[in-house]
């Protein structure tokens, strides 16, 4: 039974068969009795002053119930959006986080800004009564360019923070790099400006907001990665209800990517004008609505050089990155260009001494945090950048000169500079296996036959690490973030043998309900089908920290696993209470408790039954039923790694890049389900495929939102990719139960740089900003 | 207000609407026909995709007004009671599907992608596909979902 549903079979999807026919239930398709419908008024200016606000024409338009300004919700005391991590900085002092407005007052500061709400009984009532507010804006000199935000002269976006700097941070040991680099043979210098990124959940961000007066209890039903953090939020720090008179529901989520997990201003808004209102209030947004207010990612201008010995040995690297942060805080976004970034410059190398210098700026653009990746992808690209363009400059092959500064599998745990600590791995023998995936050895040739039609053909590398399974509480706890990371589980059995799994997990798109199942099956000896996996309500599900950083897995998958042991342990006393036998001679095994030596069995099924049914069972030493549940917190982050490798052909006639083979080589450590991690892989490689090639939110000098819309911001599209060749490697992760180390994010954060070291190795150049677009790519195949 | 009859599925419906009501929003509002999504303001995702007298429409782009006559499948219509639809069953075979938010629409255009191009190969599949946007899967189980039903026969 569990070797075809069990760990590691490619189990078909349990959730496939709803979103298949259209019997998914997203925010958007919940409509509460009475509901009506709130319409976001946006600043249309980067930064302006509101010097008021004439509300009246649109409260007395057809079917409006309310109105409402900044004003009035300062008024009613819900509180500003939080930032939860404190980063600090280089003068031993806390970030600096100006308030966060949920309407904006007094002043906006990005294009998309609220500064008013309509709520009507229908969303074109609203939208009509939206058009009838006449505010009056002072519209003030903008700095929307991250390059020159921290710059004297710039525009001030808050009196709080002279400057526009959030703080400025270091990590590593800056004497040792400089001596270093004194010391070196070759220095190897770069430029990097990693492009802003637009999420683009296909499912736009939405909300309905409730409240019933005759219990005082709130539920928002919320497209949200964790829905727990969020209700925890709008109860502790707006105060919009206490905890336990407050649910909040995230039923299926159209797509993430980090952009799910922040706690945005229509949730509290929608939270709190619901009970005002007294209706449920539904709000959905419009995929522009979506390009102007959704967290967007990435956007560093960085210096990065990399110190090697007349051998090619790294000996020290040197980073100083500008890090947007847009106009305010978002939940977590001081983390990100932090320790989801500084932390990770090591790399798969043994380089010795590392310093990396992160200033984090404020502009007027809407907030950046964590998006697929979220720091990884930016220091995967630093660093094997820095590493190919070394390699090409020191006249050594790429993979060759990799080879030569891996950290080697029998040197684990390895402490690196930048304070993490690496579990596991194999790089080496990751990097082989995809070099004989890509025919390596055969690209000469292929470059030869493609210059022959008049094509640049180029390939690039991409040895990625990264650190998932977000996290130790105590550790992130030291480092500033205002929650903990563990994960919970339940895993409870019904009185007819089936069961339900309880996970503070959320899956919007990751196939939990089949992952995890499979693990309660393998564990359990239950079969599939018997088994249901809920997640997402905050009424029904124990608190739990939700699903980002590619944790799901290694810390909610290892929840259950202990939940599922506690109920071995507990069938285990039932089994030979039953059997007559002491607890020392039951054996289990896939489903079944035996007597040691004996022909006498029992399965959990009938265990189960006799938990609930305890007519012959132990009740001196043991309650009745079979429910456990479960904490975990990991010991460690884990550290899944690889090798991508890109190879593309270029047409100088036109520009255009053509992915003509893509490569990816992963160690996730043990997998549970092959067919999904393969199509996480998917997913990812594409999103970073989009980042090199296609993607870049662009602001203009004022602050001007141009790429705004799905005819501006190019998405990468079926006919702009290739099928790709995907393999793994297995160095099991030594500190959880299941050995998973995490798949979400690896190709977003590996493929950018493969793709680019592709790009500019084609074009023979040293350097290319992201995207590299036909435009650049034709000038730089066309100068000279 | 426009008067508005037509047949969804198979059953004839009608209803009483604004003119300026979308098709996808009398399918979604009205009919409480979820299935079918709304991903973006442009007419770019596909997310709304259903077949309207044979042809995929996005009925993002259709007045409900227009479709007044005709004859409308939306993805709840097009399995067989508890047998999926072949492209239905591809995709899940495949693992042509995450988040499940673009799937109705990929899904409806798959269909009359083959119905315009039997046997069509990997590249036809990826052009074709040029008016649906998927965020989760990179298109490689899509593509292999599709190219399972055009070689089926």
């Amino acid at each position: 039974m569990t070797a075809e549903t069990g760990i590691g079979a490619a189990v078909k999807r349990k959730e496939d068969g709803r979103f298949l026919t259209g019997r998914g239930r997203y925010t958007d398709d919940i409509n509460q009795p009475g509901q009506v419908h709130a319409f976001f008024l946006r600043s249309p200016h980067a930064h302006a002053t509101i010097n008021s606000i004439d509300v009246n024409a649109a409260k007395s338009a057809a079917g409006v119930r309310a109105v409402y300004t900044g004003t009035d919700v300062t008024a009613e005391d819900v509180g500003t959006l939080i930032c939860g991590w404190n980063v600090v900085g280089k003068n031993g002092e806390g970030h600096l986080a100006p308030p966060h407005p949920v309407i904006a007052s007094g002043k906006a500061r990005y294009v998309g800004d609220p500064v008013a709400v309509v709520v009507a009984d229908t969303l074109a009532q609203a939208k009509d009564a939206a058009e009838l507010i006449d505010v009056d804006y002072g519209v003030l000199p903008a700095s929307a360019d991250l390059a020159t935000t921290l710059d004297a002269g710039a525009a001030q976006i808050h009196d709080e923070v002279p400057g526009n700097m959030s703080y400025d941070w270091d990590l590593g040991d800056k004497a040792a790099v400089d001596a270093a680099f004194a010391g070196a043979a070759h220095v190897t210098k770069l430029e990097i400006v990693n492009n802003r990124l637009a999420p683009n959940a296909i499912e736009p961000r939405a909300a309905v907001g409730a409240h019933d007066p005759g219990t005082d209890q709130h539920t928002l039903y919320l497209a949200s990665q964790n829905p727990h953090v969020t209700r925890l939020v709008l109860s502790a720090f707006h105060g919009l209800a206490p905890e336990h008179k407050l649910r909040v529901v995230a039923p299926d989520v159209g797509g993430g990517f980090g952009s799910k997990i922040f706690i945005y201003n229509e949730d509290v808004f929608l939270t709190w004008a619901s009970a005002k209102v007294g209706r449920p209030i539904k709000w959905t947004a419009e995929r522009s609505e979506s390009f102007m207010t959704d967290a967007h990612g990435r956007d560093h201008v960085t210096t990065a050089e990399l110190a090697l010995d007349g051998d090619g040995n790294f000996l020290a690297m040197r980073v100083d990155t500008i890090a947007n942060m847009g106009a305010y805080l978002s939940t977590f976004s001081t983390a990100v260009p932090t320790y989801l970034y500084g932390t990770l410059l090591a790399g798969q190398y043994k380089t010795p001494v590392i310093h990396v210098n992160v200033r984090a700026a404020f502009t007027n653009t809407v907030p950046v945090d964590a998006y697929r990746g979220a720091g990884r992808p930016e220091a995967t690209f630093v660093v094997e950048r820095l590493v190919e363009q070394a390699a090409r400059e020191t006249g050594v092959d790429p993979a060759e000169l990799r080879r030569r500064n891996f950290i080697q599998p029998d040197e684990f745990p390895y402490q690196t500079p930048v304070a993490l600590q690496y579990d596991s791995g194999n790089y080496e023998a990751t990097m082989d296996k995809a070099l004989g995936l890509a025919d390596y050895a055969g690209f000469a040739a292929r470059k030869a036959e493609a210059a022959g039609r008049g094509k640049r053909r180029g390939i690039g590398f991409s040895n990625y690490i990264e650190a998932c399974g977000l996290a130790p509480s105590q550790v992130v706890g030291s480092l500033g973030a205002g929650v903990g990371q563990w994960e919970s589980a339940q895993v409870r059995f019904n009185p007819t043998g089936n069961v339900l799994v309880f996970t503070g997990s959320h899956s919007h798109g990751q196939g939990h309900e089949t992952t995890f199942a499979q693990i309660v099956s393998d564990k359990l000896g239950i079969p599939l089908e018997n088994v249901e996996v809920v997640h997402g309500d905050t009424a029904s599900v124990p608190f739990g920290m939700g699903t980002y950083g590619s944790r799901s897995l290694a810390v909610g998958g290892s929840a259950i696993v202990k939940a599922c042991d506690k109920i071995v342990e507990k069938g285990r006393k039932i089994a030979a209470h039953i059997m007559e036998a002491s607890v020392e001679d039951i054996e289990y095994d896939g489903g079944t408790f035996a007597v040691a030596g004996t022909d006498k069995s029992i399965t959990t099924a009938e265990i189960a039954f006799a938990a609930y049914v305890p007519h012959n069972y132990p009740l001196d030493e043991l309650e009745p039923g079979l429910d456990e549940n479960a904490f975990y917190d990991p010991a460690n982050f884990t550290y899944p790694a690889g090798c991508q490798i890109c190879e593309v052909e270029i047409d100088p006639d036109t520009g255009v890049v053509e992915i003509a083979k893509f490569t990816a080589v992963d160690d996730f450590g043990n997998v549970v389900n092959p067919m999904i991690v393969e199509g996480q892989v998917h997913g990812g490689i594409t999103q970073g495929i989009g980042q090199a090639l296609h993607e870049g939110v662009v602001y203009d000098g004022s602050g001007q939102l141009i790429t705004g819309s799905f005819m501006d911001y190019q998405m990468p599209r079926a006919g702009d990719l290739p099928s790709y060749d995907v393999d793994t490697t297995v160095t099991p992760c030594p500190h959880n139960p299941l050995g998973v180390k995490g798949c979400g994010e690896a190709g977003a954060i590996a493929a950018p740089a493969a793709v680019m070291n592709a790009v500019t190795d084609a074009l023979g150049i040293d350097n290319m900003q992201m995207p590299a677009t036909a435009e650049k790519v034709w000038r730089a195949a066309n100068a000279g | 207000m426009a008067s508005v009859s037509l047949t969804v599925n198979g059953e004839a419906v009608s209803a009483e609407v604004e003119d300026r009501t979308l098709l996808v929003q009398l399918l979604r509002d009205h009919l409480r026909l979820t299935g079918t999504h709304v991903g973006c303001d442009t007419s770019q995702c596909g997310a709304c995709v259903v077949h309207m007298d044979g042809r995929s429409v996005k009925s993002c782009t259709v007045l409900a007004a227009q479709a007044s006559g005709a004859d409308v499948t939306t993805i709840e219509g097009i399995a067989d009671g508890d047998t999926l639809h072949p492209m239905q069953q591809a995709f899940m075979d495949n693992h042509g599907l995450q988040c499940g938010f673009c799937t109705p629409g990929m899904v409806m255009s798959a269909i009359d992608l083959l119905k315009r191009h039997p046997g069509a190969d990997e590249a036809t599949i990826r052009r074709e596909l040029e008016g649906n946007l998927c965020r989760c899967t990179g298109y490689h189980n899509i593509v292999k979902a599709i190219r399972q039903v055009a070689t089926a026969g």
